[in-house]
């Protein structure tokens, strides 16, 4: 949404979150968030009764919060996201964020059509901190709401769109390089390849290619790739479209193959980069799921 | 260069395939694995990584029959690779004499070619597309059999079907 309270949005900012892809979720409500905190947190604490993630001699109290958040989505048809934290609170010391989870839907206005009533459609689940709380949050969430969770993987070509994306925002002079990482099959010893690229280099190369402002089109992704592999050839010799593109790094976000993202930047660009990027892999997540 | 003329060569009673595409390791094990069925003809596969072939030998090169570009969507360069040799095939063979075999598709999140690009493939040289998991040996064994089927029509030694009929039948049932 374009009225973004950037304090909310922060949160998402600087952080590692690792994606999954969700199936709606049967007879949630936003009227019942309160409770949800509540249920959560005595799971956990049950979990931790039967000595599941204890940690040796450290008794810590968990408080879970469920959240929404009505300015993160794409569109007014998507449901606002809602953000799971855990938090722990010893008696000595102040609260401490352990985990984070957010659940989004930026998945525009045509998507919605056929979706029964009963159900909620937030197919992104973007988590921060030990697998093991994900588990448990996850595990807490399909009992209740009978949905599934799977891990997300982005593709070379998803990247690729990402690359082209992020390098088209705008961003000031001291932005890091762009950075694609291959890795290189067949080999016996699996062998990665680091390519760096000056922002604005990037960004020339990108503004060459672009035909309409906010507009994004396959043909323009892969021009603006294959342009930059044959630099590399030029240069290597080594055919960067052989390869697989592993890992996307810009000074916007980076994003990894095995669904994993960062947004650095914020908090419009950094919102504006979440959207792209969950619309992106939004239709992937119905797919997958 | 030597694809340029199916009607020039003396005809043989060998039958010959080409393979083109970036993963030589793969194309032999297809090679290797259509010259194991049985089959009641003599066959010439001939593996390249690319086209035009090479001109040397030329005149002793029997006639090729059959085709099949080999695409792996998870290299964006194997697309490249066979969309720079498409233009060396003289059109003659896009009469049902050339296919495509893509490999990968099982591995979505690997993809790096989308698939809009194969559809695109299909549509502009008229020629099937098959799917098919070569690294898989069963799929490599099926695959090895269809091969060897086109190859008996495309050289014309199943009366009645020509590789025009076959390769019109294909398109057609491709599209229910």
């Amino acid at each position: 949404g374009e009225n973004t309270d950037p304090q909310r949005i922060a949160f998402l900012l600087r952080k590692q979150w690792t994606l999954y892809s969700v199936t709606p979720l049967y007879r949630f409500s936003n009227a019942h968030l309160r409770n949800y905190s509540r249920l959560l947190s005595a799971f956990i604490a049950a979990e931790r009764q039967k000595g599941w993630a204890v940690e040796v001699g450290v008794e810590l109290d968990i408080k879970v919060a469920v959240s929404s958040l009505p300015d993160l989505k794409g569109s007014d048809q998507d449901h606002a996201a809602i953000l799971v934290e855990v938090r722990t609170s010893q008696k000595t010391s102040e609260e401490k964020l352990i985990w984070s989870g957010w659940f989004c839907s930026v998945c525009g206005d045509d998507f919605f059509e056929n979706m029964p009533e009963d159900f909620t459609c937030l197919p992104l689940f973007l988590t921060n901190g030990a697998e093991s709380y994900t588990a448990i949050v996850g595990s807490w969430f399909q009992k209740t709401f009978d949905c599934c969770f799977h891990r997300l993987a982005i593709s070379p070509l998803n990247l690729s769109w990402m690359a082209a994306m992020w390098t088209g925002c705008k961003v000031d002079k001291t932005a890091s390089a762009m950075e694609l990482i291959f890795s290189v099959p067949g080999l016996l010893q699996p062998l990665d390849i680091s390519y760096a690229i000056h922002p604005e280099d990037a960004k020339a190369l990108w503004d060459t290619v672009q035909k309409t402002p906010g507009e994004i089109t396959q043909e323009e992704v892969d021009i603006f790739m294959d342009c930059l592999y044959s630099h590399f050839h030029r240069h290597f010799k080594i055919r960067l479209s052989a390869a697989k593109l592993v890992k996307v790094s810009t000074a916007i976000a980076s994003a990894h193959c095995d669904g994993i993202i960062k947004v650095s930047l914020g908090p419009e660009i950094g919102v504006l980069a979440v959207v792209w990027t969950g619309r992106l892999l939004c239709p992937l997540a119905e797919t997958q799921a | 260069a030597g694809i340029s003329r199916i009607f020039g060569k003396v005809p043989l009673s060998l039958s010959q395939a080409c393979l083109v595409g970036s993963d030589e390791g793969l194309q032999q094990k297809l090679a290797e694995a259509v010259l194991r069925e049985k089959k009641s003809f003599r066959i010439n596969i001939r593996i390249a990584t690319s086209l035009p072939l090479p001109s040397e030998g030329d005149h002793l090169r029997p006639r090729i029959d059959l085709i099949a570009f080999m695409i792996d969507i998870k290299s964006k360069y194997s697309l490249r690779n066979v969309e720079a040799s498409l233009a060396y095939v003289d059109a003659s063979f896009f009469l049902g004499k050339v296919c495509f075999l893509v490999t990968g598709v099982g591995r979505l999140n690997c993809c790096s070619v989308e698939m809009s690009a194969i559809w695109k493939l299909r549509e502009v040289y008229s020629s099937p597309v098959l799917f098919c998991e070569l690294e898989l040996e069963g799929i490599r064994v099926a695959t090895a059999q269809r091969l060897l089927r086109m190859l008996e029509i495309c050289a014309g030694l199943i009366p009645g079907v020509s590789a025009l009929y076959f390769g019109s039948l294909m398109s057609r049932s491709a599209n229910y």
